[in-house]
């Protein structure tokens, strides 16, 4: 069985995150990582293969992006992932989501042409940057899939996927049969920490390296260029202008808070 | 003038308040023409309401073919609405199926996609928060329909009534896309409380809590307010998910949001940092959640909040 997980590398949220000149996220210039969502997939990967002991079954790290990109797909190598794939190209830069699932699904389609059908894409629920959360739908789109999405709980049997999820009105029980794409939240389960072992062995994993011209795509189909969508400007809120603060004295608190929502006339 | 589709989001012929939102956005750009998918016996009160509320034109679609598949067959419906109407936009709620929706249907029209607006403006240009609110970002789309999904709380429903002509549309489904199929669901217990997603009012409890929502509760409901809790409270096993707000659960932008002991860690303030107006009780000081807040009581919940629902509780009276 060929497991396909998509993984992001993003600027990290708790450090400073800016837009560059043409609007675009400022990915070289922050420090980035693996986007905490996706660690959640690469641990459901993980725990599919573990469950499935006997079984062969490849677990294949996947991103598009810039040089440092490749982090993303080491750090899933070193939680345990067996091979990864980075698509890197100079044109990719600024693509949307459209973009950026016709490079993805594009990637999926070589690895399968390469080693074999792949039986599940796995993905996060969303990215913590864009948080579109659009990109699972579109790759299943794109490669003509079925779509199990929001897991919190991830179920096989042979070809049979089952999952749960928190809908908005219910909770709800999803089936379908593989090949399809899965996407998982942060319920799923807890991402493992690399192992020294792990770290030491991700070195000798075998890492490839796509350019566009690989996978068949055209420059002129992705990138700022080919976006569909155009941001006109992007600008930073200004910081919300300090609030009265009081201090709780013998109830005063109470007191306070209640003149202050009856005064907005939430009362 | 063009049509604009709206998606209607119901539960059993109910509409919910979001797609009353999408149809006063709707208005700005075109004519509002509301699409509604579920059962014939349900479309009465939907359509009824969707008239209320501006709808010039209704198709309906009957579901009886495709209920309990997932997401796909509602892009092929809309994907031969569109190519009949050639919309001016199609909106969505930004809901996690509005959103896949969108998905799928942005690829099959060749058009581009906007995720999570809270406005969109008379020549189509939409404004995003992003980072966690720290960036608003002004966007339009460029090629093909603009296919746009908004964030509940958005826009005020304005009850204007509209022609509301019914057209029952039949579709032709694939087989591809009845893969996914909803096997069982259990429809959430009803709280008697707002939906978070789409409450006027939030009260939300964090670690600060220690386990005890009744305080959050009684204030929610004082306030008329939807109840919520943080990632922490969530993971703490103390509310269940469904509750969470923040950026792996329900992002919410109340007129109000009040947030008790939460200390307002970045996965917390990517769901909620939109709200109108916030408010914060915590017994430190140096939480972050104060930098947010237009109020803030510096204090333990568990006496502070007891007492306020009891002087709003009596205000009411």
């Amino acid at each position: 069985m060929n497991i396909v997980v998509c993984v992001k590398h993003v600027p990290d949220a708790t450090g400073d995150r800016r837009f560059e000149a043409d609007n675009t996220v400022d990915r070289v210039g922050v420090d980035g990582l693996l986007s905490e969502l996706d660690e959640y997939a690469v641990e459901q990967a993980l725990q599919l293969k573990e469950k499935r002991e006997g079984e062969d079954i490849t677990v294949t790290a996947l991103t598009v992006g810039p040089e440092k990109a490749v982090d993303a797909v080491r750090k899933a190598l070193q939680m345990g992932a067996d091979q990864g794939v980075h698509v890197i190209d100079d044109a990719v830069a600024g693509s949307d989501y459209l973009g950026t699932s016709l490079v993805l699904a594009k990637a999926v389609d070589k690895i399968a042409a390469e080693q074999g059908p792949v039986d599940l894409v796995l993905l996060g629920m969303a990215s913590t940057d864009a948080s579109g959360g659009v990109v699972p739908a579109m790759v299943a789109e794109r490669l003509g899939l079925p779509q199990v999405t929001l897991a919190s709980v991830v179920e096989t049997q042979g070809d049979q996927v089952r999952i749960k999820r928190d809908g908005d009105t219910a909770t709800e029980v999803i089936g379908g049969t593989m090949p399809l794409v899965l996407s998982v939240t942060d319920q799923s389960g807890e991402a493992r920490y690399p192992s020294f072992k792990g770290i030491m062995a991700a070195k000798k994993k075998p890492l490839e390296t796509y350019t566009l011209a690989d996978l068949g795509v055209d420059a002129g189909e992705v990138g700022l260029g080919a976006s569909w969508t155009e941001v006109v400007e992007t600008a930073e809120r200004p910081p919300r202008t300090a609030g009265e603060i009081v201090k709780d004295e013998d109830g005063s608190g109470a007191s306070a808070l209640t003149e202050f929502l009856a005064s907005k006339k939430f009362i | 003038m063009s049509e604009v589709l709206v998606l209607v989001d119901h539960v059993a012929g109910a509409v919910r308040k979001p797609t009353l939102e999408l149809l006063a956005l709707a208005k700005r750009l075109g004519e509002p023409a509301a699409v509604f998918i579920g059962s014939a016996e349900h479309a009465g009160e939907a359509t009824a309401k969707l008239a209320a509320y501006g709808a010039e034109k209704i198709y309906v679609v009957d579901d009886a073919e495709i209920r309990g598949f997932l997401v796909v067959p509602k892009v092929e419906a809309l994907q031969q609405i569109a190519a009949q109407a050639n919309p001016a936009a199609i909106l969505l709620v930004s809901s996690a199926e509005g959103k896949e929706i969108a998905a799928r249907l942005a690829i099959r029209l060749e058009s581009g996609l906007i995720t999570d607006a809270v406005d969109i403006a008379k020549d189509g240009t939409t404004t995003q928060s992003v980072f966690a609110g720290s960036y608003t970002v002004a966007a339009k789309v460029t090629r093909g329909i603009p296919i746009i999904t908004v964030k509940p709380n958005s826009a005020t429903p304005v009850e204007t009534a509209g022609a509301g002509t019914v057209e029952q549309f039949a579709v032709t489904i694939s087989d591809a896309a009845k893969t996914a199929q909803i096997v069982a669901a259990q429809p959430r217990q009803a709280t008697g409380r707002p939906e978070l997603t789409e409450a006027a009012i939030v009260v939300s409890g964090g670690r600060g809590t220690g386990g005890d929502f009744a305080p959050i509760e009684a204030l929610a409901d004082a306030l008329g307010a939807a109840v919520g809790a943080s990632r922490a409270a969530v993971d703490s096993g103390w509310m269940p998910h469904s509750y969470q707000v923040g950026q792996t659960g329900k992002v919410v932008s109340p007129q109000l949001y009040v947030a008790n002991g939460i200390s307002g860690a970045i996965q917390h303030r990517a769901g909620m940092q939109t709200s109108k107006t916030i408010v914060a009780v915590n017994k430190d000081e140096e939480a972050p959640i104060f930098e947010l807040v237009d109020f803030g009581v510096v204090g333990d919940l568990h006496t502070v909040l007891p007492a306020a629902t009891e002087q709003i509780n009596q205000r009411k009276g």
